[in-house]
């Protein structure tokens, strides 16, 4: 891989890129969902691939998350590596009872006889009045129950060699996606690479504040680093990358030596996986000193679609850095960074 | 049918699979109270024939998936009687270690790909699967088995949709014994031919109203070698049968007042395990009625010898260990 060309890719690329050669490496590898054959081509993810692996591997499928997904299942017990495309991951509600009930209890509750190697797909949506059912960040409920793994990458090089582990992966892998980071650019290696469960990545070295971002949360965390950087706090910032398994130990060893944590949510706190990540980090470090932690995430209500509410709805790189500023000095100081041109978010225009 | 125009073959292999079943699930009926058996059964005594004359056309490589009501068709099929004892004993030797009890058996080996507890959950796996034998070009077929309750669940619906729509090796059979629990059918719904709500999806459907395990086997035979040649699409089949115990556990439910005992006595003299006693000479009758006997003694004795799974045993298995 050292000597391999790397392209700046879009997330969009580097999805398509690592279905595509999973595809042509495995036979077996089959990919359907709502619209993955349609113009639009999952905005652009699926693009191309119905033509090069034809209808019976590639295929729109009809309106019926459930049975395609329990039919998923049945096609992993048979030897296939089925891709599920959900464009919107409010979609997966209605597969529910395959997902926990078949997919992550099939090896557990046949004793090992079977197993299901499946990667569902599934997108976030935000903003342009997507609202209520458009915008959920739902991974929390994946990552309760065991025999699912969790991908949320957030960078285009994560984005391929997630989706390469998780097609090889012999268990069922939620991937999770963001409409945002489809907008994402990066280094992309030609050359076949895993991300592997279980491996966070430190995305920016610092010493006076961790910062764990989720998904597209990564990217405003990232921002507000730079927010933070010029008020003179130095924080470092992780990319979780998996959440189940969760690798839980490159957080705790960050947070011992920034001595504050502040985990940024694609979704609602209660409950949710950044909960689950400061309750782990508070569970190894009792023994230690006080560790100043906060949760950061949605607004306990459901998505609304005007802008005006939509502002405070969710965090962004400026309450971010104000938040992480109050940690690191220890009370409210009631800064919060202008807004600076660099450092603003994509914002998503409609129609869709 | 005429006695005279049955093979003798048949004859002793589906009475002695029925017999098998049914004195299996006397023998869990009668230990029951023992506490030995660690796991709520859902007795498939009174259906047997259903799953055996199905299983009884498919070839051993095919493979079915089916319900919490398994017993039946995870030794229909073949699945292994010993593994399957000591699964309902909660012992490492059971079929799922331990770990899946009588609502999720299985037996890969013999093409037993696993139950369900809910409710028509496994009618889409039996689909996928059946999506991967076209594509491989494998000329498996593949058997859901499925309960009329089952078919109020939308998956059913969805799942019959896209199995007509790629046309896929699938046989449905719907194992209908007119409750959901304690709820009659014509108190679930509108109408109760099910058949017709099916044909509705472009799968050809029929009905066997008698249970006659001769007429399933030889409908369900019709139906596979259609599906083997391509000649036909996914079939369905609804069996109308009975429950003669309780939804769930060892016992009758005739006290509860929901359904009389003279509801089903019709059903009672269809006893397909008495009806093909009577045509087999009685030599060999007992010679088979003696193997079943000492096949199951066995069976629960070596249950009952097998170790329970050890601590080391709880977290193996929620992934998948190559």
């Amino acid at each position: 891989m050292n000597d391999s060309p790397v392209r700046t890719l879009s997330y969009v690329d580097a999805i398509r890129e690592a279905t595509d050669r999973e595809m042509a490496r495995d036979e077996n590898v089959i990919l359907f969902g709502l619209d993955v054959d349609d113009p639009k081509a999952i905005l652009g993810t699926t693009r191309g691939l119905a033509d090069k692996y034809g209808a019976e591997r590639v295929f729109g499928t009809p309106l019926s998350e459930d049975a395609m997904t329990g039919a998923a299942i049945g096609m992993a017990l048979a030897g296939l590596r089925p891709i599920h495309v959900h464009i919107r991951m409010d979609f997966v509600m209605l597969a529910m009872n395959q997902l926990v009930n078949m997919a992550a209890k099939s090896s557990y509750m046949f004793g090992g006889q079977q197993h299901v190697p499946l990667v569902v797909r599934s997108i976030i949506g935000k903003s342009w009045g997507q609202g209520a059912q458009h915008s959920q960040g739902l991974y929390p409920f994946f990552m309760h129950v065991p025999g699912l793994k969790v991908a949320a990458p957030s960078t285009p090089y994560d984005a391929k060699g997630c989706m390469s582990a998780a097609v090889r992966d012999d268990n069922p892998v939620m991937f999770v996606e963001h409409r945002i980071l489809y907008y994402q650019n990066g280094p992309v290696p030609d050359a076949d690479y895993q991300v592997e469960p279980g491996r966070a990545r430190i995305a920016m070295p610092g010493t006076d504040v961790t910062l764990v971002g989720i998904s597209y949360m990564q990217v405003e965390c990232m921002r507000a680093q730079r927010y933070l950087e010029s008020a003179g706090v130095s924080a470092e910032v992780i990319d979780p990358i998996w959440l189940a398994p969760l690798d839980i130990d490159t957080i705790v060893a960050s947070v011992k030596r920034t001595g504050r944590l502040l985990v940024v949510d694609n979704g609602w706190t209660t409950c949710g996986a950044g909960a689950e990540i400061l309750a782990a980090v508070s569970e190894v470090c009792a023994e230690g000193p006080p560790l100043p932690m906060k949760r950061m995430g949605f607004a306990p209500v459901p998505c609304p679609t005007t802008p005006s509410l939509e502002a405070h709805f969710y965090p962004n790189a400026r309450t971010i850095a104000a938040a992480a500023y109050d940690l690191v000095r220890g009370a409210p100081q009631g800064w919060l960074p202008a807004e600076r041109d660099d450092l603003k978010s994509i914002e998503f225009k409609g129609p869709f | 049918m005429a006695v005279e125009s049955i093979d003798p073959k048949l004859l002793e292999r589906l009475y002695r699979s029925l017999l098998r079943i049914r004195r299996v699930e006397e023998e869990i009926a009668r230990l029951y109270p023992g506490n030995d058996i660690k796991s709520p059964v859902h007795l498939s005594i009174g259906q047997e024939a259903v799953s055996v004359g199905v299983c009884e056309a498919l070839e051993p490589d095919d493979v079915v998936f089916g319900t919490y009501r398994g017993h039946a068709m995870y030794l229909a099929k073949g699945g292994n009687l010993d593994r399957m004892i000591a699964e309902l004993y909660g012992r490492i030797d059971g079929c799922a270690r331990g770990k899946g009890g009588s609502m999720h058996l299985v037996d890969v080996a013999a093409g037993v790909m696993g139950t369900s507890a809910v409710v028509a959950t496994t009618i889409p796996n039996a689909v996928g699967y059946a999506y991967a034998m076209k594509v491989k070009r494998d000329p498996r077929v593949v058997v859901s088995f499925l309960g009329d309750g089952a078919t109020e669940e939308g998956v059913f619906y969805e799942s019959l949709n896209f199995a007509a729509l790629k046309r896929l090796p699938i046989l449905f059979v719907c194992e209908n014994n007119g409750y959901a629990i304690y709820t009659h059918q014509a108190r679930r719904q509108a109408t109760l031919d099910i058949c017709g709500r099916v044909r509705a999806f472009g799968v050809e459907a029929q009905a066997i109203e008698d249970g006659d395990v001769f007429r399933i086997h030889e409908t369900a035979a019709a139906a596979l070698a259609g599906l083997r040649s391509g000649r036909s699409g996914p079939q369905f089949i609804e069996c109308p049968t009975s429950r003669w115990r309780e939804h769930v556990g060892p016992g009758e439910d005739f006290d509860l007042g929901f359904r009389s005992r003279d509801d089903e006595a019709h059903w009672f003299e269809k006893d397909p395990v008495a009806g093909l006693a009577a045509m087999m000479s009685p030599d060999e009758r007992s010679r088979i009625d003696a193997a079943v006997e000492e096949e199951i003694a066995e069976a629960f004795a070596r249950a009952a010898r097998s170790p329970f799974p050890g601590p080391e045993e709880l977290a193996r298995h929620v992934f998948h260990e190559r």
